[in-house]
This record gives structure tokens, C-alpha cells and sequence, in this order.
């Protein structure tokens, strides 16, 4: 059983319709058992990092123990990383990257909102997936890129940010792959695959 | 580098889409989710809905239809029409929509806007704009669905719209709608220069040409058609290939 981490941060619709089409076995909770017991954890989340800091604060010490794997998306990358600049805020510190905001730059308009490019992959999440492959982004706020803990990469606005990144049993993708068509399903696949 | 996006607009009646020419005449061609399954897997980069049904249990299929939508479409789709309050917004998303899209209700109460963007962020708001060219210099908006000229001015009111909290500026001209010769590129162009939101080009789409034009020319982040693609006079697969012959960034 997959545990989607419900903490009230947004819309969980589209992931839950993602595993839906994976025919994957799958839960919302918040229940701190039932997230220690899935094989699987997602953490979604789309919304304002301060605030969803504060829903998952009562499920911090849940999360940070797991052993199994588990996937942050979007926002759930960004709580997952040492803090944000959005709030400012304090985040797990799962990885060690920071979470920064976009500065305004010629011709890259904010939110980063569309479809870019990912490079450098190394990660079983991307097994089966060309470098290069278009991903789906709606973000102002991206994490460093760290050379340990990246492990995909995408460049906009002169700066090139961390994509994806995996530490140990945690991953988690800065785009949504939930909307990005057959790569990001792949992806999903692929994250469910590791055991 | 990030993609032009090319979006295929289904307007949807009573469960059905259909196309009007000029916003009149409509023509019956298909099943929504259906159409928008097809033109997720020939590449499109995201879908809109658009509500023209008149009636209240029109609309209650709508609603439906958006939770068939979700379940099936993996790529990022907006719904709208007929969105007048925050209570219809938030019915959409829960139904699954990616985004919304308001028009007329925004223009008679722009704090609606805000309202939303607010709660559920600026990614999620689309305000969309008809406006037809008033005299020699003057574009001004119009609302139900072009029917109703109000005082507001295009430019004016799209950097309103962004300093409210819209996420994108979808403008249609009405001058161009469905006439098939190209969109309005230097409007485009000046809104484009003006805003620091996305900018989505709609109405008059006819050729490859067109398209490309409106992205380069008219600095437009993303072009969205409709009766091209329905009637497949152009097939996205050609389009993308033809646009990315020109060096224009698109996913494919």
C-alpha cells in the first residue's frame, strides 16, 4: 500500500488519479501509522512552503524516520530540503539544499510555468527516460543545485536547479510528474519499482 | 530550455465540444474526454475547457466531465466558463482542473480575482480577456462571450489582472476569432513587453505560419487553437516539427 501524505497543502487529485492509471494500490492519510507501514510514501503539494511547513509540522518526526522509499513533489521537495526563502522558512532538512527564489532575468517570466528539459540523469527514477525529456513546472522557488544530491537537472531563468534529487531512501522531483504526460508516468513508475 | 506550449481549446455544451465561428453558429464534433486523450498523445501541452452551456444542469455535467477529465488526462489542462464566484472555482478543483479560467466575472468584480489566486495561488488563475479594436487605437473588452463592450481598456485591465494575482493573460481578439488569418501579433506583442506573466495567444489561427508568428513575432509563451485542430487541418505532430524547423523551443 502507497501512503499519500494528506497535510491540507493543496490539491492531491492529480496524484492520486496519476497511481489511479498505474493501477497502483494506494491511500490518502495522515495517519502516522498507516505513513510507517506503506511501502511507499508520497508527499504532494502545491501552495505556499511556510504554510505547508506548518500542516506537516505534527508529522515532521513521522517522516524523517522512514526507512522506506519516499517521494516529494513540487512543494514536498522543497519542505524536504534544509529551508526556503518562501515564508522564510525552516524546512525538514532531509537534504542539504536550500530553496531559493527566482530572480527576475531577460526573457524567463515568473513562475517558471510549462514544459522544460532535464539533464544529467542519474537516479533510477529516470531508467528508461532520454536526457533531455520534457518535464511539466508551475514554480517560483527552486532548490540548489548540490553535486552529492542532485540527480537531474534543468536550467531557467540563469540559473541551473535541482530537478530531482535522492538521498539514501528519500527522492523527490522539483516538477510534477503527475502532468507530465508519458515520461512522468514513467517516472512515477520507475519510483515505485524501488524497494 | 523551457517549451512554447501549444494548446488545442474545446468548448463544451451540454457535454459535447462544438466550435463557433464568430462565438455563433455552433458545430457538434466530439466526446471531450475522448478529444482531449487524442490530443494529449499527439503531443499537446495542455488542454482547455471552456463551459458554454446556458443551463444549470449544463453545468452540473460540466463539473462531471472535469472529474472524467483528471482521471484520464496526464497533462495539465484549465477549465472556465461561467466561473462567477469563488464557490465555482473551488467546486472545479476539487473536481481535478489543473487551473480556471474567469472572464466576465472578473471584470465585474476584479477582487475576485485576488479572491482566488489568494487561496489556491496564482499558478491556478488564468484570467482571460475578449477585447475587439475600438476606432484606430483603442482595443476594449468585452464580455459574454463578446457580446457586451464594456469601458475597460486591454492593456489597462491585463496589468490590473496580474497585479491581482492572475498567473497568465489569455487574450482573445475578437477581430480575429475564427476568421482564420492570423492572430492580432503586435497586440500580442505589446502585452507580452507589459506583463511578467505568461501571455497566451487565442483567436485566428489558420496556418503553421500563423502559429509561429505569434510565438516569435508576438512573443506569445503559448498558442492556443481550436477549429484547426478539431477539423485536423493541422495535426500537432506537423505543427511541432514544423515549428521546431524554425528554431522555436517546443516539447516533442
Amino acid at each position: 500500500m502507497i501512503a499519500i501524505v494528506d497535510y491540507k497543502a493543496g490539491n492531491i487529485r492529480s496524484v492520486e488519479n496519476a497511481l489511479k492509471r498505474l493501477e497502483a494500490d494506494y491511500q490518502v492519510t495522515s495517519d502516522p501509522d498507516a505513513i510507517r507501514t506503506a511501502s511507499h510514501v508520497i508527499l504532494p503539494g502545491v501552495g505556499e512552503a511556510s504554510n505547508a511547513m506548518r500542516f506537516l509540522l505534527p508529522l515532521v518526526d513521522v517522516l524523517k524516520s522512514l526507512t522506506q522509499p519516499v517521494l516529494g513533489i513540487c512543494i514536498g521537495l522543497q519542505l524536504m530540503c534544509a529551508s526556503s526563502e518562501e515564508g522564510p522558512t525552516e524546512c525538514m532538512n532531509i537534504f542539504d539544499s536550500k530553496v531559493l527564489r527566482f530572480r527576475p532575468s531577460e526573457g524567463a517570466k515568473i513562475p517558471h510555468m510549462g514544459w522544460n528539459t532535464i539533464e544529467n540523469l542519474r537516479s533510477p527514477l529516470f531508467r528508461g527516460i532520454q536526457e533531455g525529456a520534457f518535464v511539466y513546472y508551475v514554480h517560483s522557488y527552486y532548490p540548489e543545485y548540490s553535486d552529492s544530491e542532485t540527480v537531474a537537472s534543468t536550467y531557467f531563468a540563469g540559473v541551473t536547479f535541482s530537478a530531482a534529487m535522492n538521498r539514501g531512501n528519500f527522492y523527490g522531483t522539483q516538477f510534477h510528474p503527475e502532468k507530465s504526460g508519458p515520461v512522468g508516468e514513467k517516472i512515477l513508475e520507475n519510483f515505485l519499482r524501488i524497494c | 530550455m523551457l517549451a512554447k506550449r501549444i494548446i488545442p481549446c474545446l468548448d463544451v455544451k451540454d457535454g459535447e465540444v462544438v466550435k463557433g465561428i464568430n462565438f455563433v453558429g455552433l458545430r457538434e464534433v466530439g466526446d471531450p474526454v475522448e478529444m482531449g486523450a487524442e490530443y494529449s498523445s499527439q503531443g499537446a501541452d495542455e488542454l482547455v475547457y471552456l463551459d458554454i452551456s446556458a443551463s444549470f444542469e449544463g453545468r452540473k455535467t460540466f463539473t462531471e466531465l472535469v472529474s472524467a477529465i483528471s482521471e484520464r488526462i496526464n497533462i495539465p489542462f484549465t477549465v472556465g466558463g461561467g466561473i462567477s464566484s469563488f464557490g465555482d472555482a473551488a467546486r472545479l478543483l476539487d473536481a481535478g482542473a489543473d487551473k480556471i479560467t474567469i472572464n466576465t466575472a472578473a471584470v465585474n468584480d476584479p477582487s475576485l480575482i485576488t479572491h482566488i489566486a489568494s487561496h489556491y495561488g496564482s499558478q491556478f488563475v488564468v484570467v482571460t480577456i475578449d477585447a475587439r479594436k475600438v476606432g484606430e487605437a483603442s482595443w476594449k473588452v468585452t464580455t459574454h462571450g463578446g457580446k457586451v463592450l464594456t469601458d475597460k481598456e486591454l492593456y489597462s485591465w491585463a496589468k490590473e489582472a496580474e497585479d491581482r494575482g492572475a498567473g497568465e493573460i489569455l487574450f482573445t481578439s475578437m477581430d480575429h476569432d475564427g476568421e482564420k488569418k492570423g492572430y492580432a501579433v503586435n497586440e500580442y506583442a505589446r502585452l507580452s513587453e507589459l506583463l511578467s506573466i505568461p501571455v497566451i495567444a487565442s483567436g485566428g489561427a489558420g496556418s503553421v505560419d500563423d502559429i509561429a508568428e505569434v510565438l516569435t513575432t508576438g512573443k506569445a509563451d503559448a498558442a492556443l487553437a481550436a477549429s484547426i485542430f478539431h477539423f485536423g487541418e493541422i495535426k500537432i505532430p506537423d505543427l511541432k516539427r514544423q515549428l521546431a524547423e524554425r528554431e522555436i523551443s517546443v516539447r516533442i
